[in-house]
């Protein structure tokens, strides 16, 4: 049994959790899969819809081509075998905010074959196989609590291109989950695909779980949960199935293969449909659109805007600025905060940039609840407050003030230096006066000191520390310190 | 009056060119025979007065340089016209006002023409009577409680009975060539992909075309040539060069190949249509034609495989009339009684069936038998023909293997109704153009067709081969106003 495996143990039985996943992840684009409507989010309610998204009478779809190179560049992102002959089909099922009565969606012949992902384990990197993404028509939303008699619609939604990625069956624990949609996401924010903001729904899950005894190499009846918007939730839904679906067993009893449903509030899944009440999606090809079929050019000009990717800029940092892959790994994970990163140390010290971004910044940041690029210090006066630290002109004592000062508006560090003469104090002739001063205060603890009490010193540095405001540069309090003592 | 009604499309573009007539004679002469043929039931929407306006303005500032200066037609109310009532001959849709215009109509009023009104169909286009409309069903000019045929019945009677000079139908199985056989009219269907789809009421998307009806050949290159362009908004619409059908229009067929394919010859036919057959083989000799035997084996495979793919398509196509978004609607006390209610209601029996068809065929574990299985067999009539046109350069069939019927004669026998299409369904299926030409009377001086299949993309093949025919032929429709009192 390996240290971090994520195990259910009951009766003495262990159980290992098999995680898939299907994301649906919205294509980033400015019009929809199949209309040119507008995607933005939270406008009001059905003012992006076309005449097509709302399946009107003799209405017709046409493929969005930039959606295509988006999903295609994607696929290239996770290393999978591009399809060039791929085709749409309706997938039939009625609901009120699916206006077509289908969804076009791809069925047998995805866009994108297999591919995969590699997560960055405590243990080591582990790879998750990606079995297919393709592309499809999200549906509008249903909003049953605004008008107490009916449910109303709105279709701004509707015709939004997703992008369905599916997974194999390799993840094993909720952690990994986690790690697995952080670094999905991180590549389709790298590619411009997706910008994965889960909030909005730009990224959205649908988990598969089931569990086997350990060692055994069958797997167990899956049950998908459908529809969850959150890592912390998909993690407390997992969670909650595998140790659901342990217990029965323990208890006698089977797995029924079925669609769950979580529940947020009540931290628990439960029962949507069985597999006998499964839809009949009736899936055949789109007759309106014609097989989606592109040549090896197609695929090469967008090889050629692939940018540089999260695996790729962590092995530059590893090699190029010598950083631990414990800190690449942290600041390649977000674009944002590897761009921030890059422009600090421009003009700075590597590790000493490293240290503050994922030190102070990210503390900042996650205080304030906001993402690096809101960030209110830039990387250029972030960059100028490391400076000062590297040439000794404040301490780094100073400097976390300092931090605190400039996060409130971002002010240029050198000039709240000046205005505030928070400049370390090095100059050796004053230093030796405020020490001077702080031994002759303190004649008890000197002698403590000199019978043999050399804990002392710290006592000493700390009251020269205080009577220079903080300024005295703790190097050189050191040692004119130990020739005075 | 009379003068006028009996002049043909072309002749009236000529004498309104050399301003003999103006439009507002043509379209007050139709608008007046439109009104005293009630009898008829052709009409859904007639739009008589905003029809004379736009031809008073035409008068008032002609331009003589379009294909079709200020003439006045009614079409098919399966195409979707701005602002005027568009209900495909349903209930579902009886009082839909569409917000905008099918590419068809729009080239035709592009042309210079004019909308006289919506002509009634069958339900959505599925029957072969012109019975199964909403808005009741339609009478053949030809002979009291006669059927016109269907679906594009409303339009066949209309151009019969010089209700309209001329007219557009749609042909999904033979719903333009079938009615054009039995009321003594020139209907094509053009190969798929020729004429857009967009905003045509769908029935079956693959099979689906917009096609002119026609007095003569003539007529029908004309319309044919303002009718069929490129549109990038129907994805299956086809970017070839059109000739110019109406000028290239000839008679040289010396030395054509035509195809007489022996399983046409089915069990049961009428001697009278048999001996149709010969004469046009006759007729086509004597053009300078060479007649071929040829065999197509799967046309036996046909119809049936026609009625799976086409309610397939069909039942998803008519799932967007869900009472939801616009059309008619039955409350219910949650959203699938009012689904319920609101299709039961709504669509007519022919529809209902064709949708529990199409249904059941797209269901799991019958897909495979019947649509992949029909799929397989489209391939298969594809090929035959692919075959035959290596040696010919067009068929000559039967278009009908009978002629008209009585109104109800066959409604409750819906197999004996689906054979009326025998001779047309493979055309749709293997996408071919076909016309239908009026060649000869049955006892009761009923009409009879014959069809000329022609290779994808030689609508002019096809037209001149009929244009030839027809001098031979000399064919007269007489009527006797029987309907007008």
């Amino acid at each position: 049994m390996k240290q971090d495996q994520y195990l259910i143990e009951k009766n003495g039985n262990n159980y290992e959790v098999v995680i898939g996943l299907e994301v649906h992840a919205q294509v980033l684009s400015n019009s929809k899969l199949f209309s040119n409507s507008a995607t933005k989010f939270g406008s009001e309610p059905n003012t992006q819809v076309s005449l097509v998204d709302a399946a009107f009478p003799g209405m017709l779809p046409v493929i969005n081509e930039f959606c295509v190179r988006q999903a295609v560049k994607t696929g290239i992102g996770l290393k999978a075998k591009i399809n060039k002959k791929s085709i749409f089909d309706r997938k039939n099922y009625f609901y009120a905010d699916l206006p077509q009565g289908y969804q076009i969606s791809q069925y047998k012949d995805p866009i994108v074959g297999e591919g995969s992902i590699v997560l960055d384990l405590p243990s080591g990197p582990k790879t998750i196989g990606i079995e297919r993404l393709h592309l499809e028509q999200d549906a509008g939303k249903s909003i049953h609590d605004i008008d107490p008699s009916s449910t109303l619609v709105d279709l701004n939604r509707s015709g939004v291109a997703l992008m369905e990625i599916v997974s194999k069956p390799d993840l094993r624990s909720p952690e990994e989950v986690n790690l697995y949609i952080k670094k999905l996401r991180s590549i389709m924010r790298y590619l411009g695909t997706c910008d994965g903001n889960m909030q909005e729904g730009s990224l959205r899950a649908d988990v598969n779980v089931s569990v086997r005894k350990l060692g055994s190499d069958k797997f167990g009846t899956r049950c998908e949960i459908k529809n969850v918007n959150s890592i912390k939730f998909m993690q407390m839904a997992i969670e909650y199935e595998a140790n659901r679906q342990v217990e029965l067993l323990e208890e006698g009893g089977i797995i029924d293969q079925e669609t769950r449903l979580f529940d947020t509030k009540k931290n628990q899944t439960r029962s949507m449909r069985s597999k006998e009440d499964a839809h009949d999606y009736r899936y055949f090809p789109d007759p309106d659109l014609l097989p989606l079929e592109f040549d090896d050019q197609f695929i090469e000009d967008i090889k050629r805007e692939i940018p540089e990717l999260p695996d790729q800029k962590k092995d530059r940092f590893i090699e190029k600025f010598k950083l631990s892959p414990y800190e690449a790994t942290i600041l390649v994970s977000d674009l944002e905060t590897s761009k921030y990163f890059e422009k600090v140390i421009k003009n700075s010290d590597v590790k000493l940039s490293a240290n503050w971004i994922t030190g102070e910044l990210f503390a900042l940041l996650n205080e304030k609840n906001i993402e690096i690029d809101q960030s209110p210090i830039s990387p250029e006066n972030l960059s100028k407050l490391i400076n000062l630290i590297s040439d000794g002109t404040i301490s780094g004592k100073i400097a976390k003030t300092l931090f605190v000062e400039m996060s409130n508006g971002d002010k240029d560090p050198k000039k709240i230096v000046e205005e505030k003469g928070l400049k370390q104090q090095s100059d050796p002739k004053e230093l030796e006066r405020i020490i001077d001063k702080v031994i002759l205060d303190n004649p008890d603890n000197v002698q403590k000191y000199k019978s043999g009490k050399d804990k002392l010193f710290g006592f000493f540095v700390g009251q020269v520390m205080k009577a220079s405001s903080g300024k005295a540069n703790p190097k050189m309090v050191n040692d004119i310190l130990k020739k005075k003592l | 009056m009379t003068d006028i009604i009996n002049l043909t499309l072309t002749e009236l573009v000529k004498k309104i060119k050399s301003k003999e007539i103006s439009s507002t004679d043509i379209t007050s002469n139709y608008i007046e025979r439109s009104k005293s043929s009630k009898k008829l039931n052709t009409y859904i929407e007639e739009t008589f007065d905003d029809a004379l306006a736009n031809s008073k303005k035409f008068d008032a500032k002609p331009d003589f340089q379009k294909k079709l200066p200020g003439i006045p037609i009614a079409v098919k109310d399966l195409y979707c016209t701005k602002n005027v009532k568009t209900t495909a001959g349903s209930k579902i849709l009886e009082n839909f006002v569409p917000s905008y215009e099918s590419t068809v109509t729009q080239n035709l009023w592009n042309s210079g023409a004019i909308l006289l009104g919506k002509l009634n169909c069958d339900e959505f286009a599925m029957g072969s009577s012109n019975e199964t409309s909403h808005f009741g069903n339609v009478l053949s000019p030809i002979d009291n409680n006669l059927v016109p045929g269907g679906s594009s019945g409303g339009s066949a009677s209309a151009l019969a009975a010089k209700l309209t000079p001329a007219t557009i139908g749609t042909d999904t199985g033979g719903s333009i060539r079938q009615p054009a056989s039995f009321t003594g009219t020139v209907g094509l269907k053009p190969t798929y992909g020729s004429c857009s789809r967009y905003g045509i009421v769908a029935f079956a998307s693959s099979l689906d075309q917009a096609g002119p009806m026609t007095r003569d050949v003539k007529d029908c290159a004309l319309l044919l040539e303002v009718i069929s362009s490129f549109d990038n908004k129907d994805s299956t619409s086809i970017d070839f060069k059109r000739p110019n059908y109406f000028s290239d229009l000839n008679k040289n067929i010396k030395g054509k190949k035509i195809g007489i394919p022996k399983e046409y010859r089915v069990e049961g036919m009428p001697a009278e249509i048999e001996k149709l057959w010969e004469n046009g083989k006759e007729y086509l000799k004597n053009c300078g034609a060479e007649i071929i035997d040829i065999s197509l084996p799967h046309t036996r495979y046909a119809l049936p495989t026609y009625y799976i793919v086409a309610p397939a398509e069909a039942s998803s196509n008519l799932a967007r009339y869900d009472g939801v978004k616009y059309g008619f609607r039955v409350e219910g006390e949650n959203l699938i009684d009012m689904y319920e209610k609101t299709r039961s209601q709504g669509f007519g029996d022919e529809v209902k069936r064709r949708i529990m068809i199409g249904t059941y065929v797209l269901s799991s574990g019958y897909y495979d038998a019947y649509y992949l299985k029909a799929q397989k067999v489209r391939k298969l009539i594809k090929n035959d023909f692919d075959e035959a046109f290596n040696k010919v350069d067009a068929i000559l069939t039967p278009s009908t293997p009978s002629s008209a019927f009585k109104v109800g004669e066959k409604m409750d026998d819906p197999v004996s109704m689906y054979l009326n299409d025998i001779f047309t369904v493979p055309v749709n299926l293997a996408g071919l153009p076909g016309i239908s030409i009026p060649a000869g009377l049955d006892e009761n001086n009923y009409p009879l067709g014959l069809q000329l299949i022609g290779k994808p993309f030689d609508e002019q093949g096809i037209l001149n081969i009929a244009y030839s025919m027809e001098e031979k032929i000399n064919f007269k429709l007489n009527t006797s106003d029987w309907w007008i009192k």
